[in-house]
């Protein structure tokens, strides 16, 4: 991944390589974003050992859209995490854009994920005291960037997700499809290239949901954004290039969904 | 400073705890700020005047009297410029609660011992020549509005009148006032004839409560105050020769180390509000967990977790504690006129400074261990709520 320099590229619109195959590691193609190469899991309590992932392996080309599916419990929030760089596999290695993530001291992980991941959780997360603006601005406090530019890239964000009206709301004055809006321009307001959404969905009515769900597609196919998706909702599912199931640690692809 | 919004955010969430918080802390500093200017009062050096003044007493007890022969001796001690003496009458005026000192002095010789006391002239002679005149402070002339002419009586609590009158009268021939504002204290004493007190009582003749000695060199009073107590070593009547700052504080002492009860008092109010903040920022950190673990997942590293719970923490002791101080000073005036000058208390330099190292200190003690929880906190398992 290229390390993007937020001050100078703001939110840039980046459409995604014009590939519809997926180039593999192995058809000699460029190097795929994310290769995960037999990463296990496992969590030891007390005596219990509890193998969460067992060998997956798995490569994110950069511009792909992917939705991560499984019942409940097959380890699809311990895999996204690890993606994220928030969380350090048992096993295996994990690189993305050919940085070593499991390598990476706890500093050095928070440094890459404020440069280069976005997040969106199920809950949407945001500190409640603070206006949708200064939610949005979060990320940007770890750039830079002056208070006026942070306050303009804020702003760009929240434009593009629909919500330039509602920048001095509180969360608590949002619907539950707004807060998640909110979310997602925090998300993109340093300009990522990894999106990561663990059920974006899963708390929202369904044309809040499909509100957001379009948002993500147009993030992946207006500013190339890499798109990892966690969901139960086979519909949610819909809007991704590729689907993955989960099931009990190990991965199982599916037939793509090409859109 | 960027970050100040995500510590406003903190303090803001529960706008009702984070005021509770600042007014205990805001309270818990003024009571520190009153209390140390009470005790630095009591501490405080003496002003310059009675630098050269020594008080010589009974080494047994204060309220032990000494003979009047030992004037003669004490005066002829190398060194020894004037002598005067005092007595405690301890006379009261209507009620106990109108409680001022009254002291029985031979007129002349403690005028002149104590200059600071200003008298008119004429009110100085008239009171020199007469036997059953009195004077007294103008503040406590204006306290019981006294005018010259009126008669006081004090009925006494240890010397009866020979006559076996229920009280003593004095004729208030003079008001005088004290010759720096900082004096006040002594406007509220009342002085009468020794000679008149001598001849009224029934007990005690021919003794005197203490002397009051001025030296020729203040830098050698600590040599006089010795040669005085060694004339009288292994007498009936041993003395105890000490300045007259040393025999204020002995004085206070007989109420209580004041200093100790400060510091007793302080001690207990600081624990309670370390307890209190203590409970209140672990509280607010528990509940903000999921707040914190999103701050972390957005790449704010560890230690900048760390520290801004540990302003969180700073920034309530440091606001509350200010108010405080504040508070403090502006009622420290206020107590000043209530103790009628007693005390000159008011906030100094040393208050402020040690106000703000302990505002320091427990913010510290405070904010560490919730700020360490909240560094150590993983990501993963405070988003799932683990
Ligand atoms: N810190 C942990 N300690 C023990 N077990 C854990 C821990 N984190 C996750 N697990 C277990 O790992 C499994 C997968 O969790 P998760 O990835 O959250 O599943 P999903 O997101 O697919 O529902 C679950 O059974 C969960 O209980
Ligand atoms: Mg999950």
């Amino acid at each position: 991944m290229r390390r993007r320099d937020a001050e100078q590229t703001g939110l840039n619109r980046r459409p995604k390589p014009m590939s519809d195959t997926i180039p593999s590691a192995q058809s000699g193609g460029p190097e795929p974003l994310v290769v995960i190469r037999a990463v296990s899991k496992v969590y030891e309590r007390g005596r219990q050992r509890i193998e969460v992932l067992h060998h997956v392996d798995l490569d994110i080309p950069e511009g792909d859209f992917l939705a991560l599916m499984g019942p409940s419990g097959s380890g699809k929030s311990t895999l996204l995490n690890m993606i994220a760089g928030l969380d350090l596999p048992t096993e295996g290695s994990l690189s993305v854009a050919g940085h070593r993530i499991d390598r990476m001291s706890s500093t050095e992980l928070a440094r890459w994920r404020a440069a280069n991941v976005g997040f969106v959780f199920q809950f949407y997360n945001l500190l409640p005291a603070l206006s949708a603006q200064k939610n949005v601005e979060l990320p940007l406090l770890l750039t830079r960037l002056s208070a006026a530019r942070r306050r303009r890239n804020a702003a760009i964000a929240l434009d593009l997700v629909g919500l330039a009206d509602r920048a001095s709301h509180k969360p608590n004055e949002l619907s539950g499809g707004q807060q998640q809006r909110v979310a997602i321009a925090r998300a993109i307001v340093s300009d990522p290239t990894l999106l990561v959404c663990d059920e974006p969905t899963g708390d929202l009515d369904r044309h809040s949901a499909e509100e957001v769900l379009t948002l993500l597609q147009r993030l992946n196919r207006e500013y190339g954004k890499t798109m990892i998706m966690v969901t139960h909702d086979p519909k949610a599912a819909e809007f991704a290039q590729r689907v993955l199931h989960l099931d009990k640690g190990v991965l199982v692809e599916q037939a793509g969904t090409s859109v | 400073m960027k970050y100040l919004p995500l510590l406003f955010a903190a303090l803001m969430r529960k706008k009702t705890r984070t005021l509770l918080t600042l007014l205990s802390v805001a309270a818990a500093f003024a009571l520190f700020g009153m209390l140390d200017a009470v005790r630095v009062a009591f501490n405080a050096p003496q002003s310059v005047i009675g630098i050269d003044r020594l008080i010589t007493s009974s080494r047994l007890s204060l309220i032990q009297p000494l003979p009047y022969a030992d004037l003669a001796r004490i005066q002829s001690t190398p060194g020894v410029k004037a002598v005067t003496y005092a007595s405690w009458f301890g006379g009261i005026y209507q009620d106990p609660k109108n409680f001022f000192p009254n002291f029985p002095v031979e007129p002349e010789s403690y005028l002149d011992m104590y200059p600071e006391l200003v008298l008119p002239q004429a009110q100085r002679q008239a009171f020199l020549k007469t036997r059953t005149g009195a004077i007294v402070g103008q503040g406590l002339a204006d306290l019981h509005g006294w005018k010259v002419g009126d008669k006081i009586p004090l009925r006494p609590t240890i010397y009866p009148h020979r006559d076996g009158g229920e009280v003593w009268t004095f004729d208030l021939v003079g008001i005088f006032k004290a010759a720096q504002p900082e004096l006040r204290a002594s406007e509220k004493q009342l002085l009468f004839h020794h000679t008149a007190f001598d001849e009224g009582r029934e007990i005690g003749q021919g003794t005197v409560g203490w002397y009051i000695v001025r030296v020729e060199d203040a830098s050698q009073a600590d040599r006089i105050a010795q040669a005085i107590d060694r004339q009288f070593a292994n007498s009936a009547f041993e003395t105890r020769t000490q300045s007259e700052r040393e025999f204020q504080l002995s004085f206070a002492k007989q109420i209580g180390d004041i200093g100790l009860i400060v510091t007793a008092i302080m001690a207990a109010v600081f624990f309670t509000l370390v307890l209190l903040t203590g409970n209140t920022m672990a509280q607010s950190i528990r509940e903000r967990i999921p707040e914190l673990a999103v701050l972390k997942t957005l790449g704010f590293t560890n230690r900048a977790v760390l520290l801004l719970v540990m302003a969180e923490a700073l920034v309530l002791l440091l606001l509350g504690g200010l108010i405080g101080l504040m508070l403090a000073t502006l009622a420290l005036p206020i107590i000043g006129e209530a103790s009628s000058g007693q005390l000159d208390v008011a906030m100094r330099p040393e208050s402020w400074l040690l106000g703000l190292g302990l505002m320091l200190g427990i913010g510290i003690l405070v904010g560490l261990p919730p700020a360490l929880k909240a560094m150590r906190l993983g990501i993963v398992d405070a988003l799932a709520g683990r």
